[in-house]
């Protein structure tokens, strides 16, 4: 392969509309939170004046211990609205700093700062007609959650599909709700690699993710796909080469890590 | 002082190093928008254009014959970690500007793969920065931007585009990327420089 050269193009004019509040921090309050699996929880914020947001955006968190110590993390919005309510979904680190808190110790009724949405880049846009290939490994799930969501509730007919790489069953994020709109939505189709243990009855063994299960399992390049992929950084960069060897446009890949130190740029 | 959320204890850190909303990482974690490119270092080439038609280029075994430098330095990513006391290799940016004649104040640097950061020149000189390409005594991998990628470890880590290709020198300040997609034009990590 030789040197990839491509343009990038250039913002649009609701990404910026989007941005004109995304520096100031504002209060949130925790309306309510559950949790998804044995150590992630999805936590539902009530921001005043939220002016809606794209999906696929994040937000910082920031924290502040009672002698003025704070703590500011990433986390990607999973929920797809245009009111003044959004969702994170937090996966608790062992050894984190601020995840256990969020995951653990955060009631209802608290109030914390966040700051954005913002991003402009790994986002989805209701307009274009191409199918979206949606790839995620783990937790890196939680913004292309909220690209299904906003592809559910649009007029939108291009067809998403969704790659989902987990560890087991019980490590699922949205189980109940990726199941029923894999069942009832025309628009949207689901399908799991599991990597350490499967449902009864699988059809497959548990296995990590290789280059011919992904290309398998996702639209294939005649279709030109617009690609999303997210996850752990390694899960990332190895998905995104075996796209690019097979011939799927570099442009037509956004990536975006997740997890680790909470970082996603 | 903020809301306080009371039961959140967090880490202490009292590491002056860290700039403000800044946590410390021992990893090493890789910043992307899209795929990596593949660029052997027999198609690579490093350039910088100016004024009245300037095009600089160098190629890899000219890159390598320059003066080299090891910088030791701190990096801090948007994203609020911080990784300190990071070892580099590579050029200083000053050396490759020795025979640039430019009355203009800003670059662009393009990478392989089409993404481009905007720096203003007296960010880029004056010792402030390199074009790095062995990380850690090893050389940089292709994941943190390798054969070699732009170093200006004094603003936020996107400015330090990965498979740098070369600097346009621009009369304005132009937004790259990132900066087109929400992130400040400057990134100053001690004035919390962060989104626009």
């Amino acid at each position: 392969m030789g040197i990839i050269s491509t343009a990038i193009p250039g913002v649009r004019s609701d990404t910026r509309e989007a941005f004109a509040v995304s520096s100031v921090w504002r209060v949130a309050e925790v309306v309510g939170g559950e949790l998804e699996n044995a150590t992630a929880r999805t936590i539902r914020l009530r921001v005043d004046g939220l002016m809606g947001y794209l999906a696929g955006q994040h937000i910082d968190i920031r924290l502040t211990a009672d002698d003025g110590y704070t703590a500011i993390r990433s986390y990607s919005v999973a929920s797809a609205s245009a009111d003044e309510h959004l969702e994170i979904t937090v996966d608790e680190l062992p050894d984190g700093e601020v995840s256990p808190y969020l995951v653990r110790d955060l009631a209802v009724g608290d109030r914390l700062e966040i700051r954005g949405p913002v991003g402009g880049w790994f986002v989805w846009r209701n307009g274009n007609a191409n199918p979206v290939q949606l790839i995620g490994g783990g937790s890196g799930v939680v913004p292309l959650m909220s690209m299904i969501r906003a592809h559910q509730a649009s007029n939108s007919v291009a067809p998403f599909r969704l790659l989902y790489s987990l560890k087991a069953p019980d490590a699922a994020l949205y189980r109940d709700e990726l199941h029923r709109l894999d069942q009832d939505s025309a628009k949207l189709m689901v399908d799991y690699v599991y990597t350490r243990s499967t449902p009864d009855g699988w059809p497959a063994a548990p296995g990590r993710l290789t280059s011919e299960s992904l290309l398998g399992r996702i639209f294939p390049t005649e279709e030109n796909p617009d690609v999303f992929v997210c996850g752990q950084t390694v899960f990332v960069e190895t998905v995104a080469d075996w796209l690019v060897m097979a011939g799927y446009r570099p442009e037509s890949i956004k990536t975006e890590r997740f997890g680790g130190t909470g970082g996603i740029r | 002082m903020g809301i306080i959320s009371s039961g959140f204890r967090g880490r202490r850190s009292e590491n002056a190093a860290l700039p403000p909303g800044q946590h410390e990482t021992q990893d090493f974690p890789v910043l992307t928008a899209g795929p990596a490119p593949l660029i052997p270092v027999e198609e690579w080439e490093f350039f910088i254009t100016a004024e009245d038609g300037q095009r600089l280029t160098w190629t890899w075994d000219e890159f390598m014959a320059l003066p080299q430098e090891e910088i030791t330095q701190d990096i801090h990513c948007v994203t609020s970690w911080s990784k300190l006391g990071t070892v580099w290799r590579g050029v200083s940016v000053d050396t490759l500007f020795e025979k640039v004649e430019t009355t203009r104040d800003f670059a662009t640097a393009h990478s392989f793969g089409g993404y481009t950061t905007n720096v203003p020149l007296w960010d880029l000189l004056g010792g402030k920065a390199w074009v790095a390409w062995e990380f850690g005594h090893e050389p940089l991998e292709r994941a943190h931007g390798g054969p070699a990628r732009l170093l200006v470890p004094h603003l936020y880590f996107w400015k330090s585009a990965k498979w740098i290709h070369g600097l346009e020198l621009t009369d304005d300040d132009v937004p790259g990327f990132w900066e087109s997609n929400g992130y400040h034009l400057h990134g100053n990590p001690w004035r919390e420089e962060r989104y626009s």
